[in-house]
């Protein structure tokens, strides 16, 4: 579902003397259907970058990420619009919003936007946000008001309702308590379990080896950088 | 969802719905724009981005017909809109385009009514019943959240924002298909601005507009465009995804434009 051969990525600082910082060079990895690949390696070691270039939202420099069959890489910015849509999910660990917008319709925006039915996308978001502990009380209100906590489940909420092919997932369970945790953990094993391709870092180990059949090192992807 | 990739036989348009090509315009020796080339797809969103005098509403002024380019070809669904007749040219931007300003003054007849305002484009592409029209004008009066009540008023009792909705439903109550924005959200207040996003957020979605707005503000951009155009000095320097284009800028005046922007 998800393939990624030779790629590449580095930084070009224009204003700032045009430092070229290698970032990535020679990443490979593929993820099946219905499998999860968790990312190691240590800060820095690029586990977001290479995520972020799965979801578009980073230029390759070099190299291929074929997602169901699309070379992100080198897609127009209107075929990975598709994508997103349809296919491909991100949690990512900020959720970004327009600011008012009710909690529901921001769980519900992108069934709404598949062109799913409003009762039906609002009652498939309701059903999530009550899985995830948001008090009923809060979800005609807007979520930029939350906790981090809280933001970080209506995130999850809107991650998990449609029911994506392939699925990032950057750092799910950080700054959730163990009932909310246990919540994350089963949504991600019963994506999983309907045939989901998921790449995720998890800094949370115990989460990591339950969910995860493989783990990747980047730190095998990182450039050796000049001193 | 897809009505707006539906052609008027009710295919799939394998084309883009406008397509422009090497658009230039000058003033005297000054450019104005330089070889701008771009397609747009049904229900897609381009936000032009630049600082002032960067050429993008001079750019959205010739592809809306209001200037003529000096070179390039304009096509509209297929059609050379350079070559149209003046009567063919007006029944596009009566129908088929909406142009919203960013003063609402200059895309409203301040004399009259908002019901009115909405009724009149309606009126343009041959609406004749007089409770159909009141009828529609109430409803897209609801859409962009101004109360039935205040359909004879005139918009010059409204609020900046109230105004700014008005244009909104007298432009798009023709069920047009592209729609140009030059700064919509420019004269407004943040809390104003953020309800007006939402609101055109929802109408682009549930329509299936095609739409290219112009703005500074790239927050703007992030929350409403799927791809971005990055001018200076007339010219197109970047071109990509929204987001990727504001995360990852690849020319030199795009890294200075995104990190210039004051962080709260």
């Amino acid at each position: 579902m998800i393939e990624i051969s030779n790629l590449s990525k580095s930084f070009t600082l224009h204003n700032q003397g045009s430092a070229v910082i290698p970032v990535m060079a020679g990443a490979a990895l593929s993820v099946a259907r219905g499998e999860c690949v968790g990312l190691v390696g240590q800060s820095g070691a690029g586990k977001s970058t290479l995520m972020r270039m799965v979801y578009g939202n980073y230029l390759a420099a070099g190299g291929s990420i074929l997602v169901d069959g699309l070379d992100v890489v080198t897609a127009q910015p209107r075929e990975i619009v598709a994508l997103r849509r349809a296919t491909l999910g991100y949690v990512s660990q900020f959720l970004r919003v327009v600011p008012r917008v009710p909690t529901i319709e921001v769980v519900a925006e992108p069934l709404l936007v598949l062109g799913v039915p409003p009762d039906e996308a609002r009652a498939r978001a309701a059903s999530l946000l009550a899985r995830l502990n948001i008090p009923e009380r809060l979800w005609s209100l807007s979520p930029t008001t939350f906790s981090g906590g809280e933001q970080q489940r209506v995130n999850i909420a809107r991650g998990f309702a449609h029911g994506y092919p392939a699925l990032l997932l950057d750092e799910p369970t950080a700054s959730l308590d163990a009932a909310n945790r246990e919540v994350v953990l089963s949504l991600i094993e019963e994506a999983k379990a309907r045939g989901a391709a998921i790449l995720g870092i998890f800094h949370d180990e115990a989460a990591r080896e339950r969910v995860c059949d493989r783990l990747v090192d980047v730190t095998a992807f990182t450039p050796a950088r000049a001193a | 969802m897809g009505a707006g990739e539906l052609g008027i036989f009710g295919k799939m348009m394998p084309q883009p719905l406008l397509s422009v090509h090497g658009l230039t315009k000058r003033y005297g020796a000054r450019i104005g724009c330089a070889d701008v080339s771009f397609d747009l797809w049904p229900g897609e969103v381009l936000g032009i981005v630049g600082e002032s005098g960067s050429g993008k509403s001079t750019l959205l002024s010739c592809l809306a017909g209001h200037q003529r380019p000096d070179l390039g070809r304009i096509a509209y669904d297929g059609a050379d809109v350079l070559t149209l007749s003046e009567a063919e040219r007006r029944r596009l931007l009566r129908s088929d385009w909406a142009y919203v300003h960013q003063n609402p003054r200059d895309g409203l007849r301040m004399g009259v009514s908002a019901g009115g305002n909405v009724g009149e484009r309606l009126m343009a592409v041959g609406a004749r019943n007089y409770g159909a029209i009141r009828d529609t004008a109430t409803d897209w009066l609801g859409r962009v959240e101004i109360a039935a009540e205040r359909i004879d008023d005139r918009p010059s009792a409204f609020s900046g924002g109230m105004q700014q909705r008005l244009q909104i439903a007298r432009n798009l109550v023709t069920g047009p298909r592209l729609v140009f924005m030059d700064e919509p959200t420019g004269g407004l207040d943040v809390s104003v601005q953020a309800r007006l996003l939402d609101l055109l957020r929802g109408l682009v979605r549930d329509l299936g507009l095609s739409v290219v707005i112009v703005t500074h503000d790239l927050a703007v951009v992030r929350l409403l465009a799927d791809r971005l155009m990055v001018m200076k000095s007339g010219r197109v320097v970047e071109t990509g995804l929204t987001d990727q284009v504001l995360d990852d800028p690849q020319h030199a005046y795009t890294q200075l434009l995104v990190s210039s922007v004051l962080q709260v």
